[in-house]
C-alpha cells in the first residue's frame, strides 16, 4: 500500500512520519511511541484512545492518521502544558478517580476539551459528556467528583 | 497503639500520578528491538473433530517466523492450578490444554500460534493455516449435558466435573414444620469481565536463558505452569507483572502467557501478543451461568425453617477454576441466614460453550440473586417488610453459617448494615410521570475474603530502610487497579513513621520480589497487608531497641512517627530517625526484613458434605436501591443506590469507597444489561456494541456507607471489600422492580424487553 508522509504537532512538538491510507490515528500514535494513548476496542466504543484533535476530543481508533495531517494533536502527556490539564490531573488523583487507570487518559482529555468550551457545567452535564468513555472500575462517581471540583474552582474564579 | 497518621486517611494512591500523567506502562505499552508479533488461530466451530491442520502456506509466507500446533508444544496438557501450596486432591484439578488436539471443545479455542515480523503479516498469515474440521453435535445446555448418553465434551465418560453438598438438620422435617413453602427457579447468564485492557503481553529470552514474560496477571505464580508446559525448570520462567487495566478475575487464569512463552522459545526473539476486544470476549473466560432451583420454608412469623437448593452451573468447555467457583456458590447458597434445616447440592457441568472461571464475586453473586429474590417473595407473601424479614433471620455474632456450620466469633454487622442501607434510601421519590413506577429493594449478603483455608495460603513482603531514611518495598503483589500496591506502601509508611513520598515499591516479579500470592479472593489487604505489617514492625522493633540505648529510655516508652523516634510521655524529646538508622548501620543491625504471613490452615473438607472452616472470615453487607420502571418501555432507571458494608477498618477510605461504588455499578450491569449471548456455542455479542456495560449515563451516583467494626483479620482490623461490593446488587434491583410493578424477574439481566413481556404475562 502507498506510503504517505504526514506531519503533525503532537503535544506541541512537530512529528514527521509516514502512514498508510487505512492506518488509524491510534495505531499511528502507538507505532510512534505514544503509548499513553490506550487501545480498548478499536471500534470507537470505549473511549480509552481519546485524543484532542484541533481542540476536539476524538476517538483516535476511528480517526485516520491522514485526517490529522497538518493538525494539532494533544495526548495526556501534553496536559501538563495547560493549567486546566494540570488541574484535572491533580483533581483525578486527589478525588480517587483513578483505579486501574486505563480509562484515565481518555477521561481527562474529554474533560479538558469540554471544560474549555463550558467551564462551569453541573454534575448532570458532566455525566452526559463522559458517557462515551467507559470505566469498569469506579462506577463513575469519583470521576464526576474530580471534574466537578475543577468546574467549581472555575466558578469561584469567574 | 498510638494514633494512626496515614492509615484511615483518604490519601492519594501511590500509583495515581503515573496514571494521571499517562506515564504508566501497561503490558502492551512496551516494545523491544527485533520484536515479532504473535497471533492465535481460534476454532471456527464449538464442537468438531480436527481432521488435519496444514501450516505449510503460512510457514512459507514471507515474514512468518514460526507456526506452532499442539504437536509442537512440549507438554500440551497439564493441570490447572492457581498457586496453592497444599495438595488439594483431584477434585479441584482440571485439564489445562494449551492448543486444541484432535477435537475442539468451544468456538474460539486456540488451535495454532504464529509469530511474524509485523502485525499485518501475522494477521494475513494466520488465515493461511488450513484446518479441516468435522463438525460434531456438541452440547450447549448444562442440564442436557448432565443426562446419561449426552454428547461428551471431553475425553472422560461424564460431563459433570464437580459436585458439592452441604447439609444440616433434617430437611424433610424442616418443610413439615413450615407454615409456608415457596419454590422457584432462577437463572443467571454468562457475563464478561470487560476490563478495558485486553489480554496482552511481551516475552523474551534473557542472557541467562530465562524466558521473561511481561504481562498483566492476577496470579504471577503461573510462571510454574508455563515452565511445566515448556518442560523447563521453574526458575527458567520469570513473570514481570505490570499494573493491570482491570482484572475482575479474568486475569486469574493463564491468558496469553503460555502462547508468548512458546513463541519466544521457538523463535528466540521477543514476541508481543495482544488480544483484540473480539478475541477477549470470544476466547477467554466468562462468569458461570447457573440454573438454581430453590425451596424455602418458613413459619407464619417469618422465621426460616428449611432451605433446599439445587445449583447447576455451566463450566463451558474446560474446567479452569470451575470447581472452586462452585464450592463458593455452595457455601453461599443459604446466604447470611440462620436456617436449622438445610440441603444444598451443586453440579458443575462441561458444555461446548466458552469456558467459565473466576469473575469478581466468584460463585457468590449467582446464589445471592436466587436466595435474596426468594426472601423478598417470602416477605411479600407474609406481609412482612423487607428489612424485618432479614432482621428476623440474619446471622449475628456468635451464630454459625447454615451451610457449613462455621461460627462467627468476631462482630457480625447484621442487621446493622441492612438498617443503615435501607434508612439511607429514605422515602420513595415521587415522580409525576404516570408511566413511571417507583420501587425500592434491599438485599443482604456475606462474602469471604482470603482464600479457602485448606489451600494453606501465605504471603511474603520485603521491607528495607535505606541509609537516607527512604524505604524500599519488594512484594510479588499484582495490582489489578484496586490499589493493592499502594496499600502496602501506606502500611509501611505508618509503621515506620515516614511519609508515603519516601517509599518506593517493586511489585509482581517472580524473580526479584517475594511471592505474595494471588490478587484474587479479596485477599491482598488481608494477606499481603499483614506480611508488610510484620516486616515493618520487625524493623521498627530494631530501631526502637537501638534508640532506647541511645536515648537511655525504656523501649516501651518509645514510638516512631514523623521520621522521629519519640518519647511517648514527652514528645519534645526525640531522636531523628536518620540518627537511629546511622547507629543501626554502624552496629550491623539489619534494617531489612522479609516476612511471611500465613492464613489459618485446615484440611481439605469432605466435598459431599462441607462442614467447618472453609474460609478465614467473611465481610457482611447490604445494598439498597430505588428504581423507576417505565411501564410503557420496560426500562429501569436506578435512582438511588446505597452500599453499606462492614469493612473492619478502611485503610484508605478513598480506595474502599472506590471499591464499593465501582463494585455496585459492576453489579448493576449484571442486573440490568450484561449478557454474553452464546447460541449453540456461538457468541453473538463480541463487541461493546452488543455486550453493553454501564456508562455514566446509565447509573446513579452510588452512595457508600462504611461501617468500621475493627473486627477483621487484616491489618488494623481490616476486612476485604473488592468482591463483596458487587455481589448483592442484582437481587436488590430485582426486588425493587417487584416493589414498583409487581412482577418478579427470575432471570438476569432484567432487560426492558423481559420486563415488558413479564408485565404483559408473556414471560417466565
Amino acid at each position: 500500500m502507498e506510503e504517505y508522509k504526514i506531519e503533525m504537532k503532537i503535544n506541541g512538538e512537530r512529528l514527521v512520519a509516514t502512514t498508510q491510507a487505512d492506518e488509524s490515528l491510534l495505531k499511528f500514535l502507538r507505532r510512534n511511541g505514544f503509548f499513553e494513548v490506550k487501545c480498548g476496542c478499536e471500534k470507537g466504543e470505549c473511549g480509552t484512545c481519546t485524543v484532542i484533535l484541533q481542540g476536539k476530543a476524538v476517538k483516535s481508533c476511528i480517526t485516520l492518521a491522514l485526517q490529522a495531517n497538518n493538525k494539532e494533536v494533544w495526548t495526556i502527556r501534553g496536559m501538563e502544558k495547560f493549567e486546566l490539564g494540570r488541574k484535572l490531573q491533580e483533581s483525578f488523583v486527589q478525588y480517587g478517580a483513578i483505579q486501574c487507570g486505563f480509562c484515565t487518559p481518555g477521561m481527562i482529555l474529554v474533560a479538558k476539551a469540554y471544560l474549555d468550551k463550558n467551564p462551569i457545567p453541573d454534575r448532570k452535564e458532566i455525566k452526559r459528556e463522559i458517557a462515551g468513555n467507559l470505566c469498569r472500575c469506579t462506577g463513575y462517581k469519583k470521576i464526576i467528583d474530580a471534574i466537578y471540583a475543577v468546574a467549581e474552582e472555575n466558578k469561584k474564579m469567574n | 497503639m498510638s494514633q494512626l497518621k496515614i492509615i484511615g486517611k483518604p490519601i492519594s494512591r501511590d500509583d495515581a500520578w503515573a496514571k494521571a500523567k499517562g506515564e504508566l506502562k501497561y503490558a502492551d505499552d512496551f516494545s523491544l528491538p527485533g520484536m515479532l508479533y504473535g497471533k492465535v488461530l481460534h476454532s471456527k466451530y464449538p464442537a468438531a473433530k480436527i481432521i488435519s491442520i496444514n501450516t505449510e502456506k503460512a510457514k512459507q509466507f514471507s515474514g512468518v517466523r514460526a507456526v506452532l500446533t499442539a504437536g509442537d508444544v512440549p507438554h500440551n496438557e497439564t493441570v490447572t492450578r492457581f498457586g496453592q501450596s497444599s495438595e488439594v486432591g483431584k477434585g479441584f484439578e482440571g485439564l489445562y490444554r494449551v492448543l486444541a488436539d484432535k477435537k475442539v471443545r468451544f468456538m474460539g479455542e486456540a488451535i495454532a500460534l504464529l509469530a511474524a515480523d509485523t502485525e499485518e503479516i501475522a494477521e494475513e498469515a494466520i488465515n493461511l493455516i488450513e484446518v479441516e474440521y468435522e463438525p460434531l453435535p456438541g452440547v450447549f445446555d448444562p442440564v442436557e449435558a448432565m443426562q446419561p448418553g449426552a454428547y461428551l465434551v471431553g475425553e472422560v465418560d461424564s460431563n459433570i466435573i464437580a459436585q458439592f453438598g452441604c447439609a444440616q438438620g433434617d430437611i424433610e422435617r424442616g418443610f413439615k414444620e413450615a407454615d409456608i413453602i415457596i419454590e422457584d427457579t432462577y437463572k443467571v447468564p454468562f457475563v464478561d469481565h470487560a476490563y478495558l485492557e485486553t489480554e496482552s503481553g511481551i516475552a523474551w529470552i534473557d542472557e541467562n536463558s530465562v524466558i521473561n514474560i511481561r504481562v498483566g496477571s492476577q496470579v504471577i505464580e503461573h510462571f510454574r505452569d508455563v515452565a511445566d508446559v515448556l518442560g523447563l525448570p521453574h526458575n527458567r520462567v520469570r513473570y514481570r507483572g505490570t499494573m493491570m487495566g482491570g482484572g475482575f478475575g479474568g486475569k486469574e487464569d493463564i491468558t496469553v502467557e503460555t502462547y508468548l512463552a512458546l513463541l519466544t522459545w521457538k523463535t528466540k526473539k521477543p514476541v508481543r501478543l495482544v488480544y483484540s476486544r473480539e478475541e477477549s470476549i470470544l476466547c477467554h473466560s466468562k462468569r458461570h451461568p447457573f440454573i438454581m432451583h430453590y425451596k424455602v420454608g418458613a413459619k407464619k412469623d417469618g422465621k426460616l425453617v428449611a432451605l433446599e437448593a439445587e445449583l447447576i452451573s455451566d463450566a463451558g468447555a474446560y474446567p479452569y477454576l470451575s470447581p472452586w467457583v462452585n464450592l463458593y456458590a455452595t457455601v453461599n447458597a443459604a446466604g447470611p441466614y440462620c436456617i436449622p434445616h438445610i440441603k444444598v447440592n451443586t453440579y458443575c457441568v462441561l458444555t461446548n460453550n466458552t469456558f467459565t472461571s473466576a469473575n469478581r464475586g466468584f460463585g457468590a453473586p449467582q446464589p445471592n440473586m436466587a436466595y435474596e429474590s426468594i426472601m423478598d417473595e417470602l416477605a411479600h407473601q407474609l406481609s412482612i417488610n423487607p428489612l424485618e424479614i432479614r432482621r428476623i433471620n440474619c446471622l449475628t455474632t456468635g451464630k454459625a453459617l447454615s451451610t457449613t456450620g462455621q461460627t462467627f466469633k468476631t462482630y457480625v454487622a447484621l442487621p446493622e448494615v441492612a438498617e443503615k442501607a435501607w434508612e439511607a434510601l429514605g422515602n420513595p421519590t415521587r415522580i409525576k410521570d404516570k408511566y413511571k413506577k417507583v420501587g425500592q429493594g434491599l438485599a443482604i449478603g456475606l462474602m469471604s475474603y482470603g482464600r479457602m483455608t485448606f489451600l494453606h495460603d501465605s504471603s511474603r513482603c520485603y521491607v528495607r530502610l535505606e541509609s537516607d531514611g527512604s524505604i524500599l518495598i519488594r512484594s510479588g503483589i499484582p495490582d489489578l487497579g484496586g490499589g493493592q500496591v499502594s496499600i502496602l506502601c501506606q502500611i509501611v509508611a505508618e509503621e515506620l513513621g515516614v511519609p508515603m513520598s519516601k517509599i518506593n515499591i517493586y511489585y509482581s516479579d517472580t524473580a526479584l520480589t517475594p511471592l505474595a500470592g494471588t490478587t484474587t479472593a479479596t485477599r491482598q489487604t488481608y494477606m499481603s497487608g499483614n506480611a508488610a505489617l510484620k516486616a515493618a514492625r520487625e524493623i521498627k522493633k530494631r530501631l526502637i531497641y537501638k534508640a532506647a540505648q541511645m536515648m537511655n529510655v525504656h523501649t516501651d516508652n518509645l514510638d516512631i512517627g514523623e521520621e522521629k523516634i519519640i518519647v511517648k510521655y514527652k514528645p519534645s524529646q526525640y531522636l531523628p530517625l536518620i540518627e537511629a538508622i546511622k547507629a543501626c548501620n554502624a552496629d550491623g543491625i539489619e534494617l531489612f526484613c522479609e516476612a511471611q504471613f500465613n492464613g489459618p490452615f485446615t484440611m481439605t473438607p469432605d466435598l459431599s458434605n462441607i462442614r467447618g472452616m472453609i474460609f478465614p472470615d467473611f465481610t457482611f453487607g447490604a445494598q439498597a436501591v430505588e428504581i423507576a420502571v417505565d411501564i410503557e418501555t420496560g426500562e429501569v432507571e436506578v435512582l438511588k443506590l446505597v452500599t453499606c458494608y462492614d469493612v473492619g477498618k478502611a485503610i484508605n477510605p478513598l480506595s474502599v469507597e472506590g471499591q464499593m461504588e465501582g463494585g455496585s455499578i459492576y453489579g448493576l450491569g449484571y442486573a440490568l444489561m450484561e449478557e454474553v449471548i452464546i447460541k449453540d456455542g456461538v457468541t453473538l455479542t463480541p463487541s461493546f456494541s452488543e455486550y453493553i456495560i454501564p456508562t455514566s449515563a446509565d447509573v446513579p451516583e452510588a452512595k457508600a456507607i462504611l461501617v468500621e467494626s475493627g473486627g477483621g483479620l487484616g491489618p488494623y482490623g481490616a476486612k476485604g471489600i473488592g468482591e463483596p461490593a458487587c455481589s448483592i446488587i442484582a437481587p436488590a434491583i430485582l426486588n425493587a422492580i417487584y416493589n414498583a410493578v409487581g412482577v418478579r424477574i427470575k432471570s438476569l439481566p432484567a432487560t426492558p424487553e423481559k420486563i415488558i413481556r413479564t408485565l404483559k404475562g408473556q414471560f417466565n
